[in-house]
């Protein structure tokens, strides 16, 4: 942990003074950051202080959705009045994740920034190519009980960690970036990717590029909701399948649903393909299961992994099962109703 | 404040309450100085295998590098493990010597220390440390070593190996109609104190040293460094006020303290260790063992015969051992009992005591055996219990000197509403959830050691009671205080203990729940001498009211020395203190075990554990409800601290049952969630309600009537709620954690 | 508010200034040091507990700027100019805060070592308005480990200041 300090003043810059420097990085909460460079795992040169630049505020946008800054802290977004009432799905996602220590440090940008979990990427005294490429992933073999099961690559495993982008991806969030070159949005779905044969790259944002807003649609799919996570503590543990779901009734059939998964993958996954099933469908077991057959149909597992395929199947089943009822879990309580 | 006692049987909070909450507890790694280097212990990548180089070239450049010391540079140590033994609870074999050699013996193993002006500097050049290695292939997981199992031929000092088989246990399995055998497994825990393992050395000039250790028993890390290092004992204090949990983890000295005093006496300055969350992983577990239980029994439920098999993993180099099957010929009436207890080696640290070490698994084992047997006879779980108690201790052929575990199997089955458990598995539900009751025997020995202890009556009337014991957060100052107040007849609020300090009277390591017993019937003895030489003072007053009085005519009560006879007349505390002509008046007491009772008698302490769980079968999501624990434990000495001691356990017992597992990469032979992010404890979602009871039980063991509290909670803890998830749902999950994966 | 500079490059120690349970503080230090670590090393305030040193027990727990922090996870030199509240700021020996009070009636603790971060995240959380139910009081105290196990008596602690609180609210009106 040697580096200089560089407090921004502006976004602008901020992002000049990481744009010039490759080894250079923006820090705001901290709460991923510093935990990997106290494992060796993150070694900046530079860090560049961005928490006293004003990207702190709400701001209604012209259709009706919401623009967060992407300084505001996870517990001021998870209990926002606008939130709590126009994006419960986000809010109980918020909740679900981390501690409250932790969510009122960390940022809604630095928690779409977050590193996975993947114990090997943690431990500098092992082969991983997203911390070292080419080294090898030693999760293949090895400790995998917590990695992915969908779009994993042979140079990667690892899963993205957040609960709140697993509700961001479900409700079709957009995210706004500044960079070097000016600045741009960025679907939700298009912002984390896959390992693929890079898997050193969590995201799609460019060198010296930072988040500064997460854009919400207009607020949908009232009381039809569910974040439900499944650990392996009741609280204070990351997902080992966590479902988003929402759904848009029109009369008794559904018009739209929304199912996001965490724990499982690079990233948050979707597939409007598989919501697409329950389109015009009379809400039932057997039509959220022809959902969770459609989106894990290409799950794999790798061993100490291959429940979560079986637990995420049931896991969408009965999220969709509490939106469809309006009967959203509640994070406080550990029966999942 | 008067007519208070006696403080002891109360619920008495905790003399040290005030300094632990306002931050003013010290521990080992909060005292300084003004030359203090800090001080990071390199750990190495490999499992197995030797250091080919070290490059230290860039570390020794980085800022704020005072030293770097290896195996290559080390000042000279013994050349045999004999000084290293110089520990109370050393294990057959040959003891860890941090910077030995270049050899690895296991993942983390210490191979550097850097030495530098500030804890970021060390911490930042010790990730500049270049190893490399020749790397061998290790083998960390017990299974795979299980043919090479053996007899380990030393034994440890203090643990039973198993005892002679009695009967034919075989046969009577073979010939038995109602019979069921099977493998049980525990994933390896991690004892993770909240405290990180740390030591300050304190440079104090000419030699001598004060050192900060954390550590449940100063005198033996101090036999240790001084026997290790060749250091004077009169030039070396140790001190361990306050210790932030260890559940036996610091019962050994570590490579903390000798990596720090090896430092000090080198820079000849004051240096600090504290090891990282994973480090503390590098030393000191609970083992893997692989047991299997074979039971048989008649229509009615008596059991036949029992056979319990362990094979537990030690290290390379050392036979750590602990007493696992014992009480499968113990706990049950049972006249066929064949116990067989194993060790197979793996390239890891050495496993340690952890929390009721042996018992917490062996008895986990039997305890869902027993459950099984419930079940295969139809027969109710406690009434199983109840129908095969034993009313000895079969494997020493001794009566048992208390044992009210019927009471405590009543008393618990009362509060807990055993009764409403409808006895078919996957019978009970609430709302989408499956209901589970379960149950299990919990039992652990009721130990004494030899102990000393000293009180000290001030000319201000206060009292001090002391010994180089431990409080690990068991409340031992308290009781002490306790114990002394109610001996002198003082307010409590006059009394100050005091432990953890080598140059206090001696005590063994806190530890097997023996410091109670203990160190508070030292405690007694010293006041009785105490009383004895107050009255002495007080009689030679110039015409003493108390001429001619002896200790069985007097009464010491509200600080003064009273005649039975005549309670005008009386002498002060204070005015006994001061006619001794010095400002204080002290008496020491020795503490020995009552050998002929130890003798004839077998002493244990009994639990009854009941759980409740709430099981979510589609998601395998489980739930503890609530459990009550009923605990015949002889005499409570103080009720708060006694049952903070059995929650802690339950707690850590449902930890266990749930959650807690170290997973071992098997091919890099390298822990992989070293940290109390993926190593799960049980937080506070997972915790609702435990319910404590303390069933009445005398016992005459020691004159206090104490047996000794900090194992038995956890004891039987894990099989109730293991049980409990099997009535829920039908399904017996032999291998914990249960965790999500394996309901499903 | 600030007194250190806003670029140090390369890195060395520069001047931060806090204000440290009602006191203000200046003090050199590397970029490098947590909060954690300035509280314990530098200013001798060793309440603060280091126990994982990762965010991932809560014994560091201390409040700035009247939020719950882990105090390991955060850059000193970014808290320039904030207010930092540890468990030597809410009471002493003597004169303890309702809180501290509560954990020593209900033996919220034993080896004591989570108790300052417990006491701190506690005392926050219920300045935070979230927790009323025991299951929104042991959801929100889940970032605070106990190895001890004392958490069934450390929530009938909160319950017990919350209940006081409540009364006291009640008769203000």
């Amino acid at each position: 942990m040697t580096f200089s300090y560089h407090r921004a003043e502006s976004v602008g810059d901020a992002i000049a003074a990481v744009s010039r420097d490759p080894n250079a990085r923006f820090i705001a909460g901290g709460t991923n950051l510093v935990d990997l460079m106290k494992y060796d795992v993150e070694r900046p040169g530079r860090l560049v202080d961005i928490t006293r630049l004003p990207l702190k505020g709400f701001e209604q946008t012209g259709g009706g959705g919401l623009k967060i800054g992407a300084l505001v802290p996870n517990s001021d977004l998870a209990y926002h009045p606008s939130i709590e009432r126009d994006y419960p799905l986000l809010a109980s996602a918020i909740l679900a994740g981390a501690s409250a220590q932790l969510r009122n440090a960390a940022t809604t940008g630095g928690n779409l920034l977050q590193r996975t979990r993947c114990y090997y990427f943690y431990d500098v005294a092992t082969p991983c190519n997203k911390r070292e490429p080419g080294s090898g992933c030693s999760a293949m073999t090895g400790v995998n009980r917590i990695h992915a099961i969908l779009g994993a690559s042979d140079a990667c495993i690892a899963t993205h960690p957040s609960d709140m982008c697993v509700a961001l991806a479900a409700l079709g969030a957009t995210v706004h970036v500044a960079g070097p070159d000016g600045e741009r949005t960025i679907a939700f779905e298009d912002f984390h990717r896959l390992p693929g044969d890079e898997p050193q790259k969590d995201n799609t944002l460019a060198h010296g590029e930072m988040v500064t807003a997460v854009e919400l649609p207009a607020p949908r799919f009232g009381a039809n909701h569910s974040y439900l996570k499944l650990r392996d503590r009741l609280s204070y543990a990351f997902a080992l399948v966590s479902v988003a779901a929402a759904i848009e009734m029109d009369g008794d059939v559904v018009g739209e649903a929304r199912v996001a998964l965490g724990g499982v993958a690079h990233k948050p996954w979707r597939d409007p393909k598989a919501e697409g099933l329950l389109k015009g469908q009379i809400p039932s077991s057997s039509a959220f299961a022809a959902v969770a057959d459609s989106l894990l149909s290409g799950a794999e597992g790798h061993g100490a992994n291959d429940f979560k395929i079986e637990l995420a199947h049931r896991a969408i089943v009965r999220a969709l099962g509490q939106a469809a009822a309006a009967t959203p879990q509640v994070q406080s309580s550990k029966t999942v109703n | 404040m008067s007519n208070v006692h006696p403080y002891v049987g109360r619920s008495q909070p905790r003399v040290d309450g005030a300094l632990k909450v306002t931050g003013q507890a010290k521990y080992a790694a909060e005292f300084t100085a003004d030359d203090l280097a800090y001080a990071a212990a390199v750990p190495s990548a490999i499992a197995k295998g030797r250091i080919a180089k070290l490059d230290l070239t860039a570390a020794k450049a980085a800022p704020g590098v005072i030293e770097i010391l290896s195996h290559e540079n080390r000042p000279e140590t013994p050349k045999d493990d004999k000084p290293y033994l110089n520990d109370m609870v050393a294990v057959p074999g040959s003891p860890f010597r941090p910077f030995r050699d270049d050899r690895i013996a296991f993942s983390g193993q210490p191979i550097a220390l850097v030495v530098a002006d500030t804890h970021e500097h060390a911490r930042d050049a010790a990730a500049l440390v270049i190893a490399e290695y020749e790397t061998e292939t290790p083998v960390v997981d017990v299974a795979a070593v299980r043919n090479e199992a053996y007899d380990p031929p030393e034994k440890r000092n203090g643990i039973p190996p198993p005892p002679e088989p009695r009967g034919d246990a075989a046969a009577t399995f073979a010939g038995s109609q109602i019979r069921l055998e099977q493998d049980y497994r525990v994933s390896p825990e991690h004892h993770n104190p909240m405290e990180l393992q740390a030591t300050t050395v304190i440079w104090e000039g000419d030699g001598a040293l004060t050192v900060h250790n954390k550590t449940q028993g100063v005198m033996n890390p101090k036999n240790y460094v001084c026997a290790v290092f060749g250091l004077d004992p009169e030039k070396v204090q140790f001190f361990s006020p306050f210790v932030g949990g260890s559940f036996g983890m610091a019962l050994r000295p570590h490579y903390d303290v000798f990596l720090a005093v090896m430092a000090s006496l080198k820079l000849e300055r004051s240096v600090r260790v504290v090891l990282t969350r994973q480090q503390m992983y590098t030393m000191g577990w609970r083992p893997d063992v692989l047991q299997t239980v074979a039971l048989s029994a008649n229509g009615e439920g008596k059991l036949t015969s029992i056979q319990h098999h362990a094979i537990q993993a030690t290290s390379q180099f050392e036979d750590y051992q602990e007493p696992t099957v014992n009480w499968s010929g113990l706990i049950y009436d049972c006249a066929n009992v064949s116990l067989k207890y194993e060790l197979a080696k793996v390239d890891t640290s050495t496993p340690s005591d952890m929390r009721a070490p042996g018992a917490t698994l062996g008895v986990y084992a039997l305890e869902c055996a027993m459950d099984e047997l419930a079940y295969a006879t139809g027969v109710d779980p406690v009434e199983l219990r109840l129908r095969n108690y034993a009313e000895k201790d079969a494997n020493d052929d001794k009566p048992f000197s208390s044992k009210e575990l019927r009471a405590a199997y009543e008393q618990g089955a009362e509060r807990f509403g055993w009764s409403k458990r409808s006895p078919e598995p996957r019978s009970m539900k609430e709302g989408r959830e499956l209901v589970g009751y379960g149950m299990a025997t919990g039992c652990w020995e009721a130990m004494m050691q030899a102990h000393s202890a000293r009180v000290t009556l001030s000319a201000d009337g206060r009292l001090e009671v002391a010994c180089a014991t431990a409080d690990i957060g068991t409340g031992t100052y308290t009781i002490l205080a306790q114990i002394g107040a109610d001996a002198m007849g003082m307010d409590i609020e006059d009394v100050v203990a005091r432990v953890g300090d080598s140059t206090l009277p001696m005590a063994p390591v806190e530890g097997g729940s023996w410091a109670a017993a203990s160190a508070g019937s030292a405690v007694q003895v010293a006041c009785k001498a105490l009383k004895e030489e107050l009255l002495k003072h007080a009689r030679g007053i110039d015409a003493s009211p108390l001429a001619n009085a002896g200790l069985d005519l007097v009464t010491f009560e509200n600080g003064r020395i009273t005649l039975d006879s005549d309670p005008k007349m009386s002498v002060s505390y204070v005015d006994a203190v001061r006619a001794s002509g010095r400002g204080e008046v002290e008496a020491e007491g020795d503490f020995a075990p009552d050998e002929k009772f130890t003798e004839a008698y077998a002493a244990y302490t009994h639990s009854a554990v009941f759980a409740e769980v709430r099981v979510d079968e589609e998601l395998g999501v489980v739930r503890v409800q609530r459990i009550v624990s009923a605990i015949a434990a002889g005499k409570i000495l103080n009720l708060a601290t006694a049952r903070s001691q059995i929650l802690g356990g339950v707690v850590m017992g449902v930890g266990m049952a749930l959650h807690e597992a170290t997973e071992w990469d098997k091919s890099l032979g390298r822990i992989m969630n070293a940290n109390l992010g993926e190593y799960h404890i049980p937080s506070h979602a997972d915790i609702r309600d435990i319910d404590v009871i303390f069933v009445k039980e005398d016992d005459e063991a020691n004159p206090l009537g104490v047996k000794g509290l900090g194992e038995i909670g956890v004891v039987g803890a894990a099989a109730a709620v293991a049980n409990a998830v099997f009535h829920a749902t039908g399904k017996r999950i032999r291998e914990l954690p249960i965790t999500i994966d394996k309901l499903l | 508010m600030s007194t250190s500079q806003t670029t140090i490059d390369p890195p060395r120690p520069t001047s931060l200034t806090l204000t440290v349970n009602g006191e203000l503080r200046t003090i050199e230090i590397e970029p490098s040091v947590t909060l954690l670590d300035l509280l314990r090393e530098r200013l001798h305030l060793t309440g603060t507990k280091k126990g994982c040193d990762q965010g991932q027990c809560g014994a560091c727990t201390v409040i700035v700027d009247g939020k719950r922090v882990n105090s390991c996870l955060q850059l000193a030199i970014m808290k320039d100019g904030c207010e930092v509240v540890t468990i030597e700021g809410l009471g002493a020996p003597g004169d303890l805060h309702p809180m501290q009070a509560a954990f020593i009636a209900h033996d919220a603790f034993q080896c004591g070592y989570c108790t300052p971060g417990q006491i701190c995240s506690a005392v926050a959380m219920i300045d935070e308005g979230h927790a009323t139910t025991s299951d929104e009081i042991r959801e929100l105290m889940s970032g605070n480990l106990c190895r001890c196990g004392a958490y069934t008596n450390i929530v009938d602690a909160i319950e017990d200041v919350l209940s006081q609180r409540r009364r006291h609210l009640e008769a203000a009106e």
